[in-house]
């Protein structure tokens, strides 16, 4: 009883979310210049008086704004993202084709950020102020400076052109047609680069955020109470300060799970991986602002996705949430 | 005396460089013997906590044991390994501290917390473990012991956290106990019980207690022999009876005699026009709410009628929780009630619009806790005292000459009003507080809390202040307080509140000597060192 | 004094601030060393650096000075930084702080506003936004402002509900102050730190954003940029790495220096919680 009343809470809430999202694309495609129907046909409709006359019936744009408003959301509602025009097929089929190389991208991404950044959050804030801490921040600060397109490139030269251990491009070997086993070690190279150049920011972000949690925590009474106990240092650290420095981390994560979404659309145009970031890219060049609308709109549902996971995953960890809802 | 269980030897504790004095613990000894009650004494500062933290190798960063043993067991355990320390701890020596609410890890069970003492000493079977912490909870007395080891330390109240805390410490027997201000936290009737918990266990184990504290009264309920401390050196020792009726260091003296003594005023006169009548007042907290859940409901204030006379000081005493301070802000409004009426000067505070409040504000003045947040740390002295009577209209220069002239009568020089709150300390802001009230001409002043926050040479300090001020300048004073000893010496009549309802009202010597409410009764005996009694002459 | 003693304290920061004043005056000096501006062609292309004397850091696909470019670059960053820095906090504050301080239905209204915000991934929203209003200084400006200002929002709300609860605001009411003069007067003056050090790493922000929107084509055309260098090198990335490795170096260099400068700021203004990580 107790998780699912949230559970429930929280799906309307993203259902409300996406309806907003939905009327913000609308209001998006009309706040573009020109004509909305010219619009929504991108620069391949742009000659083609017929096709336009149809995208103006099917949208109701001759109708009210309120109707067209509605019409679209009801759209949107039915998962009816519009007909991309460049591509030649409907927007929702081109996202569902490239979902799945962005879930896997994202998904290590963020495994290997929150893994990486926690551990060596914790491993810093046991050597506050010594040589390796001061290396670790350090590092940490970098990352956190440097553009996730620019770490993606400055990877492919050296990893990829100058030591030629990994490939830099696509998603498989093209024309080499692995089957099984040997087609998942051919992905899961393709996959190194991207979703190391991907987390390495996100890394940094955790990193710092669980050595400064980590920090904090220490000095919490409860802390004191365990060393009085007479609990070995390592003991205290893992029980006592980790579970709690580990709450606003989770929090962290959450929130920047949308951040990581955006910045995949950058690593897959870097690399060519054939997710929906890349698709995102080329409708860019081609203006099909459908598609565009399409994949902001499914990132964002992604997101959605990630806050509830994080949510639950808070309230494993914290029982004043699990008893008090 | 012929052999201690502890024995400290010339002790010293550096503290780091740039610190206000150079030790934290200056040439200290003393011996501690089986089954005593020793109780360290002093005010902020005085260092009477870091003997304790050294002992059990939890002295904070930067400070250190300078010289001097401590010597337990045969052994000097301020110079063994981290490893001989951590085997100490928890086993032979235990400590428990001030904060019941953040000792305790949030995110684990009871049970777990206590099973741990034994796990980090490698005793018994994990099965073993969780029955003997059953057994401990039993023993500190915890209500429904098989729920409380799987609840989690939000799930308890203060004392009950406070009694699992002793659980924990008790778990390997320990023969010294440390308790660091383990009351203070803690409302005066759950102190009382902690205090008995404290004595019996110490009477069954035969263990001795290091028990450290600001408060004589506590000292008189539980102490066996005192130590004072001040400015990091023991200025006194004895038997608690020694040092409590015979002191012989001034210092002593002078804390002993800033303690509000018990001894309670016969009442003063009191004029019949009112300044201030509370009618029928009410006021509901509903938290929680929302979408799906249901919220829950807090009467804070229920219902309670009461005047205050002009010139009168009305002591408003309750536990935390009780409304008391509900009921004070309800009065200037900072919180609005449901209904009922706050007659001031003629007016109904609760029935003005947010307009009319705003000039009606200056009527009634308040005078707040905490004196490091009671001022605006970016503005001086004279913008505090000046914003006011400016806001309703009193011509600059006139508001600026008032302004020097209360820090006067405040005592702390006309000068003070061009300085910033950060350079005054916490007696002397809680005088700025004073000021500031008494700038707006009010009818009447509401000090919640006033002196709480203040060590008690300081707190005897402002309560001269005030009784001074009160029989100059006739003020009529709502005063809100828990502290019933300081209750006693200022208040005319005293009002008693119980989850927000008024269980009492009355002079403040029947209320104190006579009185007729149950939980009023509990409360008078919860006070530690109680003794009662009629002052000789009412001054005030 | 002391501000500066603790900031200057901070070695870190104190690098980071020389790094940004020479940013800042490479950026103001660039029409003197490199009159003729970014885009003329100077050489044949894709020069190594040091190849051609004048050169130091070679030309690129279309024999522009690879030097030029960067040094018109730095203006950018910083112009495009502190604008839209400055407009994200004009949306943030006054809404973060009408909620915490008035709370109730205003709060929950402008909290779920911003929820919302923060839930919409905010690069994909820049990256529509400019596409839509067509790339230009001013819609990549707002574009950043507008997917940076929820954070700043719920700071300002954060510390205005603390500040508010202090009881030197409680006195100010007492004193019969308006609600509007006790929020600007006592209140907001309290939470000026933290904004302080979050509008700093803010700029920092704002400018990889811009640099990421101009490397996928969306800078303003007309305006030479460190992403558009690099985005316009990706593709001979094997041939001439020289033209994607420096701009990228620039954006590091300079984002580092800001977020150093925020961590002073922080042990500067925030004494009492100097040492804690700010992400």
């Amino acid at each position: 009883m107790t998780i699912v009343g949230p559970v429930l809470g929280r799906l309307f809430k993203a259902v409300l979310t996406l309806l907003a999202i939905a009327i913000l694309n609308f209001f998006l495609i009309h706040a573009a210049p020109g004509d909305p129907a010219a619009v929504l046909a991108g620069e391949a409709g742009a000659a083609d008086e017929q096709m336009i006359a149809d995208l103006r019936a099917q949208f109701g744009l001759d109708q009210p704004f309120y109707i067209q408003l509605g019409t679209y959301v009801g759209n949107v509602l039915t998962l009816d993202l519009g007909y991309s025009f460049r591509q030649g097929a409907p927007v929702l089929d081109l996202i569902l084709d490239r979902l799945p190389a962005t879930l896997i991208l994202t998904l290590t991404a963020f495994g290997i950020s929150l893994t990486l950044g926690i551990m060596l959050g914790v491993a810093a804030s046991a050597r506050v102020g010594k040589p390796a801490d001061s290396l670790l921040t350090g590092f940490a600060l970098i990352f956190y400076a440097t553009p996730l397109y620019w770490a993606a490139l400055m990877a492919v030269l050296v990893f990829s052109v100058q030591l030629g251990w990994l490939p830099g491009f696509g998603y498989e070997t093209v024309g080499a047609d692995y089957t099984g086993l040997q087609r998942v070690g051919d992905i899961l190279s393709h996959l190194v680069l991207p979703a190391l150049t991907l987390g390495l920011f996100f890394m940094a972000v955790y990193m710092r955020m669980t050595r400064a949690s980590m920090l904090e925590v220490a000095q919490q009474d409860f802390v004191k109470t365990a060393r009085a106990k007479g609990l070995s240092p390592s003991v205290i650290r893992r029980r006592h300060i980790l579970r709690n420095a580990l709450l606003p981390v989770v929090t962290l994560a959450g929130l920047q799970a949308g951040q990581l979404i955006g910045g995949a659309v950058l690593t897959e145009t870097v690399f060519a991986w054939p997710g929906i970031g890349r698709l995102m890219f080329e409708s860019l060049a081609a203006r099909d602002y459908n598609t565009i609308l399409g994949v902001f709109l499914v990132s964002a549902a992604m997101v959605i996705l990630f806050n509830i996971v994080t949510d639950i995953v808070y309230g494993l960890i914290d029982p004043r949430i699990r008893h008090t809802a | 005396m012929t052999n201690p269980v502890l024995s400290i030897e010339h002790l010293s504790i550096k503290l780091p460089d740039g610190a206000d004095r150079q030790f934290a613990v200056d040439d200290c000894s003393y011996t501690l013997d089986k089954g005593e009650i020793l109780c360290v004494v002093g005010e902020s500062g005085s260092g009477k906590s870091m003997t304790a933290n050294a002992l059990m190798g939890l002295l904070p960063e930067g400070v250190s044991v300078g010289a001097g043993r401590a010597v337990f067991e045969g052994k000097n355990i301020l110079r063994q390994t981290e490893a001989e320390s951590q085997d100490l701890r928890g086993a032979k020596i235990a400590m428990i501290f001030q904060e019941p609410m953040t000792a305790l890890n949030p995110l684990m069970r009871i049970g777990d917390q206590i099973s741990e003492v034994f796990e980090a000493h490698k005793r018994h079977t994990p099965s073993e473990r969780r029955k003997r912490a059953l057994d401990l909870v039993r023993e500190v007395d915890l209500p429904d012991p098989e729920k409380i080891i799987r609840a989690y330390p939000f799930q308890l109240s203060g004392g009950q956290r406070q009694r699992a805390m002793i659980a924990m410490a008790l778990a390997l027997e320990p023969q010294i106990l440390i308790a660091d201000e383990p009351t203070t936290a803690l409302d005066v009737t759950t102190q009382a019980q902690i205090l008995k918990l404290i004595l019996d266990l110490r009477k069954k184990r035969d263990m001795a207690v290091i028990f450290i504290t600001h408060d004589f009264g506590v000292v008189a309920e539980i102490a066996d022999k005192v130590l004072v401390m001040r400015y990091g050196k023991i200025v006194e020792r004895g038997t608690t009876d020694a040092v409590l009726k015979t002191p012989q260091h001034d210092y002593t003296k002078h804390l002993l005699a800033a303690i509000p003594s018990g001894l309670v005023p016969q009442n003063a006169e009191v004029q019949n026009s009112p300044a201030l009548e509370i009618k029928a007042l009410n006021k509901v907290f509903r938290t929680g709410g929302g979408f799906m859940k249901p919220h829950r409901e807090v009467r804070a204030i229920d219902n309670i009628s009461l005047s205050i006379a002009k010139g009168e000081v009305l002591g408003l005493v309750g536990e935390s929780g009780s409304g008391k301070s509900t009921l004070g802000r309800a009065v200037v409004r900072l919180v609005t009630p449901d209904s009922g009426q706050i007659l001031v000067g003629g007016s109904d505070m609760a029935a003005l619009s947010e307009t009319e409040l705003r000039r009606a504000r200056y009527k009634v003045q308040m005078v707040f806790q905490d004196p490091y947040a009671s001022l605006n740390p970016r503005h001086k002295i004279l913008r505090a005292l000046t914003d006011g009577p400016i806001a309703k209209a009193v011509p600059k220069e006139q508001a600026r000459a008032r302004a020097h002239e209360l820090m006067e009568i405040v005592g702390l020089g006309a000068d003070a009003v061009d300085r910033f709150p950060h350079e005054f300390s916490g007696g002397q802001r809680q005088r700025i507080g004073i000021a500031r009230a008494l700038a707006m001409d009010p009818d009447l002043i509401i000090a919640d809390e006033a002196v709480s926050a203040l060590d008690v040479s300081i707190q005897a300090q402002v309560l001269d202040l005030l009784r001074d001020l009160r029989s100059k300048l006739n003020l009529s004073i709502l005063f809100i307080t828990h502290d019933l000893r300081v209750a006693a010496q200022l208040c005319d009549r005293i009002a008693v509140m119980q989850k927000g309802k008024l269980v009492e009202i009355g002079p403040v010597s029947d209320v104190f000597l006579n009185p007729q409410d149950d939980y009023t009764k509990r409360l008078l005996a919860a006070v530690p060192g109680g003794g009662w009694g009629l002052a000789e002459a009412a001054l005030t | 004094m002391s501000f500066w003693k603790r900031f200057a304290r901070n070695r870190g920061a104190v690098f980071g601030l020389v790094l940004l004043l020479a940013v800042i005056i490479i950026a103001l000096i660039a029409p003197m060393i490199y009159p003729r501006g970014p885009w003329p062609m100077v050489q044949r292309p894709f020069l190594a650096p040091y190849a051609v004397d004048g050169l130091p850091l070679g030309t690129d696909t279309l024999g522009r000075n690879v030097a030029a470019g960067l040094v018109y670059g730095a203006q950018v960053s910083l112009l495009v930084g502190l604008i839209s820095t400055v407009m994200a906090l004009l949306i943030g504050v006054p809404l973060g702080a009408v909620a915490g301080f008035y709370g109730g239905w205003l709060d929950e209204g402008a909290m779920r506003f911003t929820e919302f915000f923060q839930t919409i991934p905010n690069f994909a929203l820049a990256i529509v936004l400019v596409a839509i209003l067509e790339p230009s200084l001013t819609s990549i400006t707002l574009s950043i402002a507008i997917v940076s200002w929820p954070p700043v929002a719920r700071l300002v709300r954060a510390e205005v509900m603390s500040v508010s609860k202090r009881e030197y605001v409680d006195a100010a009411r007492l004193a019969g102050l308006s609600n509007l003069r006790i929020l600007v007067g006592q209140v907001l003056p309290n939470t000026v730190s933290p904004i302080i050090v979050m509008a700093s790493l803010m700029v920092a922000t704002a400018i990889l954003l811009e640099s990421s929107l101009s490397f996928l084509g969306l800078g303003d055309p007309n305006i030479m940029s460190w992403g558009y260098q690099i985005g316009a090198a990706r593709t001979v990335i094997r041939s001439a790495w020289w033209l994607s490795f420096f701009p990228g170096l620039a954006i590091v260099l300079t984002v580092l220096a800001l977020n150093l400068i925020g961590e002073g700021l922080n042990d500067a203004l925030n004494p009492h919680l100097s040492r804690k990580g700010r992400t």
